[in-house]
């Protein structure tokens, strides 16, 4: 999925003037767009020092931090939605992580690559080999998922799904609120939105 | 200079000059140069830009000094609206000189790379204010100024805290007529001073730029700068600190302060690649305590060359102020609420290999100000060159910094 395709999508779901918090935010882009779009009060932690000195120089106001360990500086209910784009897979603890937004926003919003998308399922069947975008051992997932593993996950950490989109390529499907073990099998990429229980 | 684009950028005075000269012959006799007393072709300290505060200035420690005077330097304009004004805050050994030659010392700006036109504090844009701080030694009331009886303060001089050097600054920003900064900025114990501008005067400072700086000196810190004060003190030309009375100079101490003090602010990592354990012009180890190694080579030349341009009694002053800093400690013992509902504008910056002021400590501060719910960003650039990095070439914080203010001045309208 592009960036720039995926950040709209995830615009579409947060409420003007919201308080946001992008965990993993690169260098700001989706940021960037929520606050000339939705006017938010915008956020970021950053992993990368470089990424992140590019988000602040945007304007932005960004942390350079690691979301595996830093989210604990930020306080309870700061923000009203805490987005996690396309970096939940990356993280070496993706259950505290899940768990240290759900006490820091009431509404969380996921996007990641799902695993049980059926083309990955028939080529691990037939070639028996895992489904890498290249070789597995250059893989940056840490923690492949499928949408089915993600909603057991935010169940688990009191939160219940809204809505989810299928992204595929530049394609983004309508939010949904029901017919997730579809989107298991059929989407590529997915951009789900949950909230506390 | 033809434009902004082709300016030239010296390069750094304080470190990459002096690596590269150090290579003299350590051993030889030099002509005695005195820093207060600077050589007859270069102007006085007297001649440089001062104002005296209109009023008596309170000190924590209870006494009031009754005349103070404050030297400054200025560059760019201030607008109509006087809503430009950055002021920038220097380290220890600084001073007011940050984007223009010292023309006492000669010696070049201290921070070339980052304060002229069209540089990240464009002076074609904001209006640079920078003074010498509370306690210094160039031009600005400190032990070497007289004391109400004539003579040189000395240790007779008030000790002073990081609080009262922004207290001078306030009222010399009041007298030159700006009620509001739109930054101010400054690294090492430039940025104590920043953080203390941010709590004295949160409605006054716009945006803060707090560098490779800590809210604490921690034991460490004070354990390196108690060696410092103890090598000026031992040293017998020191005299209780009447030295300029008696016309003598504790060098010898100051130079040894400086030593170890400047380890600190060089990582191992840069202290390897530049010298290792390379010998100073000779093949093989002299069986003898010359200085053999480049790194002993290099270090005397660092404390020597200190002493040209800096006082002993400043030394011990200024360093005694940083020892004293403890922000949180005016607080209850928790920095979030020294700035809670702050509503300036944070930008943290600090360097990997920092062992002076630990990437930790301004994580500390951020923590803070994230829990005091003010608006905050902190960099920590990956580098090798320690805490000296904030006066390096290092692109990504200077980028960072040049699109904080840009995105800063958007916000306030310039």
């Amino acid at each position: 999925m592009s960036a720039r395709t995926d950040h709209a999508a995830i615009a579409t779901r947060v409420p003007d003037r919201a308080r946001v918090l992008d965990v993993g935010c690169g260098n700001g882009e989706l940021l960037d767009l929520l606050r000339h779009t939705r006017d938010v009060d915008a956020r970021g932690l950053e992993l990368d020092s470089a990424d992140a000195g590019r988000a602040v120089a945007r304007g932005l106001s960004v942390i350079q931090g690691d979301a595996d360990t830093d989210l604990e500086i930020f306080p309870n209910d700061a923000f009203d939605v805490a987005i996690l784009s396309k970096a939940i897979q990356h993280m070496m603890r993706p259950n505290h992580v899940l768990a240290e937004l759900t006490r820091l926003a009431p509404r969380v919003i996921v996007s990641f690559r799902n695993y049980g998308y059926w083309p990955r399922r028939l080529s691990l069947l037939v070639r028996g080999t895992m489904p890498a975008k290249g070789d597995w051992y250059e893989e940056s997932v840490l923690h492949a998922c499928t949408v089915t593993d993600m909603l057991t996950l935010a169940r688990h950490q009191g939160l219940m799904p809204v809505a989810a989109a299928a992204v595929s390529g530049d394609k983004i499907g309508a939010f949904k609120q029901s017919g997730f073990g579809r989107l298991n099998w059929a989407a590529d990429d997915v951009i789900a939105e949950f909230a506390r229980a | 200079m033809t434009g902004k684009g082709q300016r030239r950028i010296p390069a750094n005075p304080i470190y990459e000059l002096s690596i590269s000269r150090f290579r003299m012959d350590t051993s030889a006799a030099r002509p005695k140069t005195l820093a207060l007393m600077p050589d007859a072709t270069r102007p006085s300290i007297e001649s440089l830009q001062k104002l005296i505060l209109p009023a008596p200035l309170p000190l924590d420690c209870g006494q009031v000094l009754e005349h103070v005077e404050i030297a400054f330097e200025t560059w760019g304009t201030l607008n109509a609206e006087k809503s430009n004004a950055i002021l920038v805050c220097h380290a220890l050994t600084g001073d007011q000189f940050c984007a223009g030659e010292n023309p006492v010392t000669g010696r070049p700006a201290w921070w070339p790379r980052m304060i002229g036109p069209g540089l990240p504090v464009d002076t074609d844009r904001y209006f640079v204010i920078a003074t010498n701080v509370l306690g210094g030694c160039m031009g600005t009331t400190g032990p070497a100024s007289p004391a109400p009886d004539g003579l040189p303060w000395g240790t007779r001089f008030p000790v002073i805290t990081i609080a009262d050097m922004v207290r001078a600054q306030r009222a010399l920003v009041v007298e030159l007529g700006i009620e509001s900064l739109f930054s101010v900025l400054g690294g090492s114990m430039g940025g104590m001073q920043v953080l203390e501008w941010a709590l004295q005067v949160p409605d006054a400072v716009h945006s803060a730029v707090p560098i490779a700086t800590s809210a604490r000196h921690s034991a460490q810190n004070i354990a390196f700068y108690e060696i410092g004060r103890q090598a000026i003190m031992s040293d017998p030309d020191w005299r209780d600190g009447a030295y300029l009375v008696d016309g003598t100079r504790p060098d010898r101490g100051l130079a040894i302060a400086r030593m170890a003090a400047h380890v600190t602010y060089v990582s191992e990592g840069a202290l390897k690649r530049k010298f290792d354990r390379g010998l100073q012009d000779r093949k093989t180890q002299s069986f003898s305590f010359d200085a053999d190694f480049q790194v002993e080579s290099y270090l005397r030349y660092q404390g020597r060359s200190f002493t040209d341009r800096f006082d002993a009694n400043s030394y011990l002053y200024v360093t005694r102020a940083m020892d004293y800093f403890d922000l949180a400690s005016a607080h209850g013992g928790r920095l979030a609420d020294a700035f809670v509902g702050s509503p300036v504008r944070f930008c943290l910056f600090s360097f990997s290999s920092d062992w002076h002021y630990t990437p930790g400590e301004s994580m500390a501060i951020t923590r803070a100000l994230v829990a005091a719910g003010a608006e905050v960003s902190h960099i920590e650039t990956q580098t090798d060159k320690g805490h000296d990095a904030f006066l390096l070439e290092e692109s990504a914080f200077e980028a960072a910094l040049r699109g904080f203010l840009e995105a800063s001045a958007e916000r306030r309208g310039l």
